[in-house]
């Protein structure tokens, strides 16, 4: 038998532990991992935060941030070929067609191709617009991150939270415009949200809530109420759309994100697997609906995943385990740590377990998530690690016993 | 196997403690403390431990 071609699209944290996880699995397979960024894989999520502090402070320091974004690989380079620079456009039976026209062959294809920033389609002002996803992203923004620079965050989510509070510790000026009532209200529920609401005022955020952006005008942004905010810098924060384009067609179930089963193969489409936050799967530990995470730990719980599964065909054997993967998740907003184990968003309640809502900041909190009287998550605030990672444990036993019930 | 972690860029993010809580674990005060020399039997847990850390500071040796 010949070595198998497997061809991981999307060269990305996913992308890589992907590709270390079938090598692992397969080691006589043919790994190649394509992206459409000319950059090796490397760490998103300080992009919001240390990074844009960093490259704002000096933005000829660009190398040395990158470096420390950079990820590790186990991987020699004889294992994974890279193939950088041109994306997927579609997948083909033989293999990954990309945009500079060359078809990669793959026996096996897995998705790796995430998300990109969800954009206003409201023309206008288009040389002070942002996004925050990728390196380049932020090359752009960080000239523009000077004390005094007015900044407007359009949209209150946890990209816009943050990138805000490090506006605020550059000392700009920094407003979040979000439609809902609080900002992070849906990953964090009302009480939560509120309490992070008075951290940022705290800290000099100006927080419009309830209001929408109706139009951009030469000087900033325009509000739905009329209001007319100034802005040297705005940053579209939305959310995102996953990048499927390139499989229509395939067979696969597509309606946000690409569907996978226990095994992370996507059913319909042969040979077509999927990882990251582009996979949308069913997790035991939260119910029988399928969801896409859009958290950090998911590509490597993905990732091994796909090497259980691969190892398994290998051997003839069935998967020993169920996949139900702990989601995980943190933040970090005016210095302090925010994080959180299962799946606060899910809860129709919450009950502090250590400190109180009122100082967040100031002291450390410890919230339980709950639905229907049963925990599904918790969550600390600038907590002491031991305490949460104790709540974590009693969490993670209080799922477990769902999943076995 | 050795085992270290770099503190000057731990965030305490604690990812490691829940892959291999025999190896990494916190002190009452909240800091992070670990076992320096572990089995071979270990490795994949350090290895996931080692993955799992966002700031990517576990060294191994």
């Amino acid at each position: 038998m010949t070595a198998p071609r497997i061809t991981i699209v999307g060269a990305s944290l996913a992308g890589l532990r992907t590709a270390e996880a079938v090598h692992a699995a397969l080691p006589a397979a043919r790994i190649t991992l394509v992206g459409d960024e000319p950059l090796a894989p490397y760490n998103r999520p300080p992009l919001s935060k240390e990074a844009a502090e960093t490259l704002a402070r000096d933005t000829a320091a660009r190398e040395a941030v990158f470096g420390k974004l950079l990820l590790r690989s186990k991987l020699s380079p004889a294992a994974l070929s890279l193939r950088l620079g041109s994306g997927a456009v579609a997948l083909e039976p033989g293999g990954v067609r990309l945009a500079d026209g060359a078809l990669v062959p793959g026996e096996r294809v897995i998705a790796a191709t995430g998300l990109r920033p969800r954009r206003l389609p409201l023309p206008g002002a288009e040389a002070r617009r942002h996004v925050l996803r990728s390196f380049d992203d932020l090359v752009r923004l960080a000239p523009s991150l000077r004390p005094g620079a007015r900044m407007v965050v359009i949209g209150g989510g946890f990209i816009g939270c943050e990138i805000a509070a490090t506006g605020r510790k550059l000392g700009l000026e920094a407003t979040i415009v979000e439609p809902s009532p609080q900002p992070m209200l849906r990953a964090l529920g009302p009480r939560v949200a509120a309490a992070m609401a008075a951290l940022h005022r705290a800290h000099g955020v100006v927080l419009l809530t309830g209001r929408s952006v109706a139009g951009f005008s030469d000087e900033g942004v325009i509000l739905d109420d009329g209001q007319a905010l100034a802005a040297e810098v705005i940053v579209e924060a939305l959310g995102s759309h996953p990048n499927v384009e390139w499989l229509a067609g395939s067979g696969a179930d597509l309606r946000d994100g690409v569907l996978v089963d226990d095994r992370m193969i996507a059913p319909g489409a042969e040979g077509l697997m999927a990882v990251g936050d582009v996979a949308r799967f069913v997790n035991p530990l939260f119910g029988p609906e399928a969801r896409r995470t859009e958290h950090w730990c998911v590509p490597g719980q993905t990732a091994k995943r796909v090497g259980e599964t691969l190892a398994a065909e290998a051997t003839g054997t069935a998967l020993a385990t169920r996949f139900a993967p702990m989601p995980s998740f943190w933040s970090d907003q005016h210095g302090m740590r925010l994080q959180a184990f299962g799946a606060p968003y899910l809860a129709d309640a919450c009950r502090v377990l250590e400190g109180e809502l009122s100082l967040v900041g100031r002291a450390p909190v410890i919230v339980e998530y709950l639905r229907g009287g049963e925990p599904v998550g918790v969550l600390g605030l600038g907590a002491n690690p031991a305490a949460l990672a104790r709540a974590r444990a009693r969490l993670d036993a209080a799922l477990t016993e769902t999943l076995t019930a | 196997m050795k085992v270290d972690v770099d503190m000057s860029i731990c965030l305490l993010h604690g990812q490691c403690v829940i892959a291999a809580p025999e190896v990494f674990s916190f002190d009452d005060d909240g800091g992070l403390v670990w076992v320096a020399e572990v089995d071979e039997a270990q490795r994949a847990d350090v290895e996931a431990a080692a993955d799992a850390c966002p700031e990517q500071a576990i060294l191994l040796g």
